[in-house]
């Protein structure tokens, strides 16, 4: 970037944004058509639109994109590797106990003999569904409070935050582990906990961002032209930390996973029958020195899964902060 | 003739980009010598400051630097970081813009000096500070001994400004380099400031370079002046050649549209159309072709060197039809035409006989001074607005100007907010007091604002359909809105097929269009204007000004601007109010106020601006001697 020192009357353009439309003052000695004539005469760069320049640099980050490979594949697994499996992840083979992998049970069997590729494909689909739908309310909500809170200002600021503050304070993980204790396993259950007591850190630091935007002056102008909050947080206010929203998400479904996955590994989470990656680990751990598979497979499923995330949450940091080193080079 | 104490040869800077490789400067040369002011003068972007960057050896390391710069004989480029420390602060002092960043806020002032000083010489710590207390007299920095321990929040925006300038000269540097040194500042610091520099030079005899984008700066201060545009000096000369006879058609054009303070202005300003060139993948011609009224086919063939005319000495041009232009016209022609301005539907009309649109009554706001932690006491109360009265008509406008922090800004949100505390505002005979919420927002129709900065006034998320369509859609219009939004970008001089572009494919100046077509959407009577061009360029400034003053005459709206520009207010404005500590000290018609001034604070005020014209800035500064200044001589 230029080291521009005249910032006072004068903010740096996006580079490669700069239009080729001419200023067109009226009454000048052009009319717009022409002056748009005179403009474009020579081949300026248009400029790359934002989202081509986002993909540009996403994917010159190599971490990133093998991330979205892995992911991509992960899904694909968990929405249609259930065709490929020649048994129900609850349908146990009294044949094959303990069975190490095998083609018949491709990732072997645990010693009720259900089959393991079965159970982890049901797993991935129950831990994703789970880190999704948690990490996406969560996102919803705390951009909400976040964003109110920063609009409205005065005593429903103070109240929000106070509230914030107290939640974060007290240790959600074990509030979580007494609720879901009784729960008899619904992942439904831990979906609404983890929502419930997963959203106060991400609003505190979206009301944060929403200070910055809060003192734009398109929001005050906002104000003056009738605007009303609700519709001005929608418009204005969201769209603009919407960047941070996606990283959010990424990172809130890496988490999101975490804390299930060691819900369940407690014993407190999902519970057998249905299982999720959680569930396998805690079964694989127990086996470890006789049946390794049971812990090996459910293992690099969820490996490969947080890993994958947090390459593309940090691909896509780079890619969305200008200041970035992702930039090309000359 | 004695040897240039810096000389810089055919310098060119290169910065990576993702849109390709940015041409920043393309072909610098100049020489300095000791004693001289040189005046580097351009828009933003022209590479001015990227110039002085790379003679002070403070560019990234991926920015790709070639050519020259010979310090009194030894060659810059190339030398490393540590060889540079010698030099930067001891051979070559630099000024920087802001004074607000320019000083570590953790140490007092008096270290930061004696580190400048001990950075660069073996001397003591007791004869450094002395040194120290010296530089700070020098300066004008009053008590000089007591202020070393104080730190850099303890002064104001120009006093730390003076501190920096003490730092830049402490070891007697030969060459100082002052970036925009005064573009932060106040119009009556910048007076002193622009005076400072002036002591610190004669004290120091160094040679200086000052980099502005403002050409009254350059008027009063430079003795020879480099005139820069797309990263390449287009035309040089000295300071009264430059000014009286300019013979590129880009310094006409940069002349004709900065307002001037000390002239009644009838005739409209002429605007430069067209923008600067992007500097990537330039093509091999005039640069300035484009956006140049006299351009001809042979401007396209190759871009015109930088050569010395003819018939003046040391005046250099680079256009080729240089030798056809005398006293800004060529042929005997004008070169930029000024634009027909509408009629003014409120001609003839006496003021007495034209409606009030806003009535401002013994406005105050005041902000309480609270003290303690837990339980906030009231120690104390801030006026940041006390007690103003004022009316506009229909077709005038008002300006209010001060200085940053008079209060002028808490005035227009008091105004727009339409709700205030103490006093009245009457907008169209409705006293705002007695609105109920829904009334209130109606009134909005009626009262619109434009905003200062054009980056942060439009949301970069929405296109320009949805920017204009925002108030049509939330304060309710009864017709075509996209019809409407057609009319409204024709109005203020945009193209149509623009409008699902996004606000970031705008210059500043379009952008400022935009927010005006915004403000005009619901066709309001009284429109707010909070700074509207002070973020912007002379010649694209130009463009809105003619554009504000073309909007009040045909639509007969009435404009309550504020200002800190007072060469714009001139311009642009009927009535004047100059405000001073939340008052105003004096009011009345805009010219009677210039040439007439009866309060001593804008007195102080108009002495303080800078002309851009080197004769008449020296008849005024002539007759004010030294005493004047606030540096007290020893």
């Amino acid at each position: 970037m230029t080291p521009s020192k005249d910032r006072n009357y004068f903010k740096q353009e996006p580079r490669g944004e700069i239009t080729a439309h001419s200023e067109v003052a009226t009454g000048d000695p052009f009319s717009p058509a022409e002056a748009e004539q005179v403009a474009t005469l020579e081949q300026m760069p248009r400029g790359t639109s934002r989202y081509k320049l986002y993909l540009r640099r996403f994917f010159r980050n190599k971490l990133a994109t093998i991330g979205l490979i892995i992911l991509v594949f992960l899904m694909l697994a968990a929405l249609f590797g259930g065709f490929f499996a020649k048994w129900d992840y609850t349908e146990p083979d009294f044949l094959a106990l303990s069975e190490p992998p095998s083609p018949e049970h491709w990732f072997g069997t645990n010693d009720t003999g259900n089959d393991l590729y079965a159970q982890t494909i049901h797993g991935l689909g129950r831990s994703l569904t789970i880190a999704i739908v948690v990490s996406l309310a969560t996102l919803v909500i705390s951009a909400f409070v976040g964003s109110a809170a920063a609009l409205w200002g005065g005593v429903a600021e103070k109240a929000v935050l106070a509230v914030i503050h107290f939640l974060l304070s007290i240790p959600t993980f074990l509030l979580i582990a007494l609720v879901v204790a009784d729960s008899g396993g619904d992942w439904k259950l831990l979906i609404v906990v983890l929502i419930v007591f997963g959203w106060m850190y991400q609003a505190r630091v979206i009301w944060s961002l929403a200070l910055t935007v809060r003192e734009q002056d398109y929001v005050r102008a906002a104000g003056y032209m009738g605007v009303s909050k609700l519709r001005t947080i929608v418009r204005h206010v969201i769209p603009n930390i919407g960047s941070l929203l996606i990283i959010q998400f990424v990172f809130g479904v890496v988490g999101t996973v975490g804390s299930e996955t060691a819900l369940s590994f407690l014993g407190l989470g999902v519970k057998l029958p249905d299982v999720s990656l959680g569930t396998l680990l805690q079964g694989g751990t127990a086996a470890v020195q006789s049946s390794p598979w049971l812990f090996y497979f459910p293992a690099a499923t969820l490996t490969l899964l947080t890993v994958s995330m947090a390459f593309i949450g940090d691909g896509l940091r780079d890619a969305l902060d200008p200041n970035s080193n992702s930039g090309g080079k000359a | 003739m004695t040897s240039p104490v810096l000389s810089v040869k055919d310098l060119r800077v290169n910065f990576p980009s993702e849109a390709g490789s940015v041409s920043a400067v393309r072909g610098v040369d100049f020489d300095l010598y000791p004693g001289r002011t040189l005046g580097i003068v351009g828009e933003s972007g022209s590479g001015k400051s990227v110039t002085s960057m790379s003679i002070m050896g403070l560019l990234p390391d991926y920015a790709k630097i070639t050519g020259s710069v010979k310090f009194e004989g030894r060659e810059l480029l190339g030398l490393s970081d540590k060889q540079m420390s010698e030099i930067r602060g001891n051979g070559i002092g630099m000024i920087f813009q802001d004074p607000l960043s320019a000083l570590t806020p953790v140490f007092d002032i008096g270290s930061q000096l004696v580190e400048a000083i001990q950075a660069h010489r073996d001397v003591g710590k007791k004869q450094a500070l002395k040194e120290a207390t010296e530089l700070l007299d020098l300066v004008g920095i009053p008590d000089p001994h007591l202020r070393l321990k104080s730190f850099p929040h303890e002064f104001s925006g120009g006093m730390r400004q003076r501190v920096v300038i003490a730092i830049a000269i402490a070891n007697n540097p030969r060459v100082l380099i002052a970036d925009e040194p005064t573009t932060a500042l106040d119009v009556t610091i910048q007076a002193q400031i622009l005076d400072v520099i002036k002591l610190a030079q004669r004290e120091t005899g160094a040679a200086t370079i000052m980099i502005t984008h403002d050409m009254g700066v350059v008027a009063e201060t430079a003795d020879d002046v480099m005139v820069m545009y797309a990263g390449r000096p287009v035309e040089r000369g000295d300071v009264d050649t430059i000014f009286s006879q300019p013979r590129m058609p880009y310094t006409v054009g940069l002349l004709g549209s900065t307002p001037r303070p000390d002239v009644s202005a009838e005739e409209p300003l002429t605007p430069i159309v067209g923008s600067p060139p992007v500097l990537v993948d330039l093509k091999q011609r005039c640069q300035f072709a484009p956006r140049c009224p006299v351009a001809q086919p042979a401007c396209s063939d190759g871009e015109p060197p930088l050569i010395p005319l003819d018939d003046t000495s040391g005046h250099e041009s680079a256009c080729l039809r240089a030798p056809e232009i005398r006293d800004r016209k060529i042929g005997g022609d004008l070169m930029f035409k000024p634009p027909q301005l509408a009629d003014d539907v409120m001609a003839g009309v006496p003021r007495d006989e034209r409606p009030t649109t806003l009535e401002v009554r013994d406005l105050r706001k005041e902000f309480p001074l609270t003290k303690g932690a837990l339980v906030k006491r009231r120690v104390g109360t801030v006026k940041a607005v006390d007690g103003l009265t004022f009316d506009i008509r229909k077709g005038e406008c008002m300006a209010i100007v001060g200085e940053s922090g008079c209060g002028k800004t808490t005035t227009l949100l008091e105004v727009m907010d339409l709700k205030p505390e103490h006093g009245a505002v009457v907008l169209n005979g409705k006293d705002a007091a007695g609105m109920s919420n829904s009334e209130r927002r109606a009134a909005r129709k009626d009262i619109q604002i434009v905003f200062q900065d054009p980056m942060s006034s439009l949301n970069p998320r929405l296109t320009v359909r949805e920017v204009i369509a925002e108030p049509l859609n939330s304060l309710g219009f009864d017709g075509d809105v996209d019809a409407r939004i057609n009319e409204l970008m024709g109005l203020v001089g945009l193209d149509s097929s623009q409008l699902d572009r996004f606000p970031s494919h705008f210059s500043g100046g379009q952008r400022q269009r935009i927010g005006l077509a915004r403000a005009l959407a619901t066709n309001p009577s009284v429109l707010v204007l909070d700074e509207p061009v002070s973020a912007l360029d002379v010649s694209i400034q130009a463009g809105v000004i003619n554009l504000l003053e073309d909007l009040k005459r045909r639509l007969g709206l009435s404009y309550l601007f504020v200002a800190h520009d007072l060469s714009v207010v001139r311009h642009l404005s009927d009535r004047l109010a100059v405000m001073y500590k939340g008052k105003f000290v004096e009011s009345g018609p805009t010219d009677e106020v210039f040439e007439n001034p009866q309060a001593d604070y804008t007195k102080k005020l108009l002495d303080a601006i800078p002309i851009p014209d080197p004769e008449a800035a020296r008849r005024r500064r002539d007759p004010r001697p030294a005493n004047a200044s606030p540096i007290s001589q020893k």
